[in-house]
């Protein structure tokens, strides 16, 4: 195929780990649109979570190295698939650019200039950039029994005077990517509530209750699947429904899919392929004979 | 040449900074001068009194005092040059409080400055020349710009002093904002009734030429003489034959493709309408957009009822000019449109209570029309969506005002009131309903204001609610508003029929296009500014332009109309002589040099640079310069930089006495 995308991988942490399905089918589905992904050589932590909190410096200094490598390579364009990966690198990438101070800085501890030519995109923005056309063109299954709800969480969209994607409160994207396989986005009231995030770990409590109205109201809507576009909101929807089933007996549960295994699946492959089984809440579309 | 020097302590404003007998000491070897003083208050009787006793005494030419900002003293003293018999243009001031005093706390230093500045006075004074006040005929009549509350109030108190007036109003119908609401705070009087007698005697009035469904297309002239061109719009009527019996309306077929902007679009109008039942005048328009007749040239259901053939569909748009001595504007504003997403940039808008997705979620305006008798639910509160009566209201305040993030950065002013007052009519029709406000603060300053508030908590039974909210979403026929009891120090969540917006007040659309029509000044929001936020609040910064009411930032009706009559007052001080005086500070072009490169003319923010042609003893044009209109030109001294030949100077402030001053440095 001419035109191909040639892209720079940022896979953070959690590719590596808990969200691995992420990371196979990203890599799968990319394949299939021929797009290159070129993973960044060395690259270390982001700076998520407990460096952002604790140190300003420190937190901007890992996340400007990865982009200092992708540089190195010559990368000019990087997609870091985690929200939390995409929004440490933008908002280290904005704060550098905006306080030339910090810059000197963290070039001095890095022992290297930050010329800042990467950009960094979210998954939504690959397949944007990729071509709405194309993700159509190669389509092989109509997900037609799918009603998703889309649900972006909170890093993906905001500072929104930073991120520059989507309108944070009422935003559309993922919904007019996953109309292109068939799919059927519904309209709900969460796509932007917050799900507990990193309290996960200490307040399972609060991540308990927090998922459980967001994946109600969902449901409520009429949906019987969702796609997210993050690691952590993943880990939270899915993973944590065996909790809420514990709390709330009569919770339904419902499948969570990241946009990557939705786009696979409707690219023709299977939910081994994409590492769909790996996740707590069962998912299989109909068998078509069914 | 004999130069007086007069150095003022301004109490203690420049004497603590300053040491004021050392500058006078030290002006006293300046050369040109022959006597200096230092007093405790130059600027007050005996201080005056001081300086006219020693311009006569010792004949002096010409004046330095050294004391406050030209801005606050110099027509005092020029006054007592006057007085005393010198031109007054030859008192030159050295600003020692504002440039010194003020910004400086070491003294020696301080008084160093003093000294040069005083010194560079000196030196320009001396090649100062004695000017002559400049005079212009005036016009009086006045052009007031737009017809709500404020634009009636001024058109009414102008005509009533015997002053020609010209309406301007760019609805079919007079009466603005005002004429939409129910009942009006503080005294819950009804707005038709105090509105509706006005607009009659506008349209009633001999000295009012009343133009609605126009807007001013340009602007020329100065104060005192402004051309002005207005574009009557076609109202596809006409208003000679017309007799507004609304046989028309009542026939037009054209029921449901145009949604009635009075009733904020909750209700249709037909293709040809008048905007309410009040309207002044009481002629309808024909809206081309949606009439078929414009379409397919087929109906004409008007033209056969019309008993009085006025119905014109070939009437075209009309350009109107009139002479102009004082204009007053008065466009008032408009709500930040909650139902869709903003497209500009400034404001980034309310996702979060949906964008006009939900019905319910209604604003201010249209809160009214379904509080008012005469609106779509004639006054019985019933929610857009399904017509049910709402048992739970909640009011969201600030929304886009005293926001940085999102909105606006100022506060819209009213919203607290209104929003008190909305509570109010609420719970006296819908008794046992409840109504809750959430508010950052409550702004309630005014007279009667704070108890109006007071008794709708007290009274009324309003439950507020200080803190913001996050987010507005429907679930089971319900709304369910999340937000924070800040006091209680815990989230809440409200299920409500109905959500209220205290939306953001904000410039009209096309303000800013209109200001640079006129020639005034607006600022970042679109608000036109006044010359002065304190001392000239109802003047712009261009002579004989006034400012009345909403167009010049968020106001309620008592100020708008309190604005309205004392920009009619200041119409009527200019009108109180026959030609007008103006100080002398504008360019003057040296015909001799001007080469009519025009430049000057590219330049000029006032359009008063105009084209002189030179002749010869037969009349034959040998060259043309630039030459300067004395009314137009402010003084800023644009031209006089930007001229190659250096053929334009600035009265009172020529080249020679500016780089004397800079040279005495
Ligand atoms: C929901 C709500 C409730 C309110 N309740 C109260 C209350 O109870 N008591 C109170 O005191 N105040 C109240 N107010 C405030 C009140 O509406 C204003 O104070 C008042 O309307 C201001 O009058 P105005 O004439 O300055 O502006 P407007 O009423 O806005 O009138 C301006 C007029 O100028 C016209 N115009 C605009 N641009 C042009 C142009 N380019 N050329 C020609 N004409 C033009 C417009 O069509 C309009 O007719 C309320 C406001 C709101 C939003």
């Amino acid at each position: 195929m001419e035109n191909n995308l040639k892209a720079g991988y940022f896979p953070g942490c959690s590719q590596t780990g808990t969200a691995r399905e992420y990371d196979l089918s990203l890599r799968s589905v990319a394949e299939k649109l021929g797009t290159e992904l070129t993973d960044v050589d060395d690259w270390n932590c982001c700076g998520a979570t407990s460096a952002h909190v604790t140190n300003h410096t420190l937190a901007n200094a890992l996340a400007m190295r990865n982009i200092v490598q992708a540089e190195k390579q010559g990368l000019t364009e990087m997609v870091a698939p985690c929200a939390a990966c995409y929004n440490r690198l933008i908002v280290s990438q904005h704060e550098t650019q905006i306080h030339p101070e910090l810059k000197k800085e963290i070039e001095a501890i890095l022992d290297s200039k930050i010329e800042n030519p990467v950009q960094v995109m979210n998954i939504v923005e690959l397949f944007t950039k990729i071509g709405a056309d194309k993700v159509k063109q190669a389509v092989v299954k109509d997900l037609k029994e799918l009603n998703a709800a889309c649900y972006y969480g909170c890093l993906l969209l905001r500072p929104s005077d930073i991120t520059h994607f989507d309108d944070a409160e009422q935003p559309t994207s993922m919904e007019e990517l996953i109309k292109l396989t068939g799919a059927k986005p519904v309209e709900w009231n969460f796509k932007v509530e917050c799900c507990g995030a990193a309290h996960s770990i200490a307040r399972k409590d609060i991540v308990v209750d927090l998922s459980k109205k967001i994946l109600d109201d969902a449901v409520a809507h009429g949906a019987n699947v969702m796609v997210v576009a993050c690691p952590m909101c993943h880990t939270n929807l899915d993973m944590r429904q065996k909790a809420i089933k514990k709390e709330y007996p009569e919770h339904k549960e419902i499948p969570v899919l990241y946009l990557t295994e939705l786009i696979g699946l409707a690219l023709g492959m299977d939910e081994k392929e994409l590492g769909i089984n790996l996740h707590t809440v069962k998912f299989e579309l109909k068998k078509e004979t069914a | 040449m004999k130069i007086g020097v007069f150095i003022c302590h301004c109490g203690e404003n420049i004497g603590r900074t300053v040491d004021c007998p050392r500058v006078s000491k030290a002006a006293e070897w300046f050369p040109g001068v022959v006597h200096s003083v230092d007093y405790k208050y130059m600027c007050s009787d005996p201080g005056q009194n001081m300086i006219k006793d020693a311009i006569r005494e010792k004949g002096l030419d010409a004046i330095v005092v050294g004391s406050c900002s030209p801005h606050m003293h110099e027509k005092t003293f020029r006054k007592a040059a006057l007085d005393a018999g010198i031109n007054p243009f030859l008192c030159e001031m050295a600003n020692l409080r504002e440039h010194v005093s003020w910004v400086h706390d070491d003294i020696e230093e301080a008084t160093q400055k003093a000294i040069d500045l005083t010194r560079m006075a000196v030196e320009k004074v001396k090649r100062n020349q004695p000017l002559a006040t400049i005079k212009v005929p005036v016009t009086k009549r006045t052009l007031v710009i737009g017809g709500g509350i404020a634009g009636i109030q001024a058109a009414l108190d102008v005509a009533n002093a015997g002053y020609e007036v010209v309406l301007v109003e760019k609805e079919p119908s007079i009466g603005g904002h005002m004429s939409q609401l129910s009942e009006t705070f503080p005294t819950l009087d009804c707005s038709q009734c105090i509105l509706t007698p006005r607009m009659v005697e506008v349209y009633q009035h001999p000295k009012i030429k009343l133009m609605t469904y126009s807007e001013v297309e340009k602007v020329e002239g100065f104060i005192g003489n402004f051309h002005v061109t207005i574009r009557q719009k076609a109202r596809h009527i006409d208003a000679s034959k017309c007799t507004g019996c609304g046989l028309c309306i009542t026939k037009c077929p054209i029921r449901k493709k145009a949604f009635n902007s009075f009733e904020e679009g909750m209700a249709y109008r037909p293709a040809v309408y008048v905007p309410f039942p009040q309207a002044v005048p009481n002629i309808p328009v024909i809206d081309e957009t949606v009439c078929t007749y414009y379409k397919n040239g087929k109906c004409g259901v008007c033209v056969k009822v019309c008993g009085r053939e006025a119905i014109m569909f070939d009437q075209q748009d009309k350009l109107v000019t009139e002479e102009i001595g004082a204009i007053i504007m008065a466009t008032g504003y408009k709500l930040y449109d909650i139902s869709k997403k903003p497209d500009d940039s400034f404001i980034k808008g309310y996702g979060e209570y949906g964008y006009g997705k939900y019905k319910d979620v209604i604003d201010g305006l249209q809160f009214e029309r379904i509080a008012s008798a005469s609106g779509p639910t004639s006054g019985e509160f019933k929610r857009p969506s399904d017509g049910k009566e709402p048992k739970k209201v909640v009011f969201i305040q600030c929304v886009g005002s005293r926001d940085d993030s999102k909105g606006f950065s100022y506060c819209s002013k009213i919203c607290c009131m209104y929003t008190a007052k909305h509570a109010m009519l609420y719970k006296h029709k819908v008794h046992d309903g409840e109504a809750y406000v959430f508010y950052m603060d409550i702004r309630s300053g005014g007279k009667m204001y704070e108890e109006f508030v007071r008794r709708a908590i007290e009274e009324d039974g309003v439950k507020y609610v200080r803190g913001r909210v996050s987010k507005v979403y429907e679930q089971n026929g319900k709304y369910i508003v999340k937000g924070e009891d800040t006091i209680a120090g815990m989230p809440v969540e409200i299920e409500a029929d109905m959500v209220v917006l205290a939306t953001a007040m904000i410039a009209q659309e096309n303000a800013s296009t209109l200001a640079q029509t006129v020639g005034i000044p607006y600022d970042k929001y679109g608000f036109f500014n006044e010359a002065h936020p304190k001392l000239r609040p109802i003047e712009s910064t261009t002579g004989g332009i006034f400012l009345a009411g909403a167009c010049q930032s968020p106001k309620d009706i008592p100020e708008s109309v309190a604005m309205a009559s004392a920009a009619a007052a200041k119409t009527m001080v200019l009108f109180g002589s026959d030609m007008l005086e103006r100080e002398p500070v504008v360019a003057r072009v040296n015909e001799l040099l001007c080469g009519g490169c025009f430049y000057c003319r590219k330049v000029c923010p006032y359009s008063a640079i105009e084209v002189r042609e030179i002749k010869d003893r037969n009349g034959v044009v040998i060259k043309e310069v630039a030459y300067v209109n004395d009314g137009l030109c402010q003084g800023c001294g644009t031209c006089t930089a930007t001229c190659p030949s250096k053929s334009v100077e600035l009265m009172g402030f020529t080249n020679e006495q500016i780089f004397a001053q800079i040279a005495a440095l």
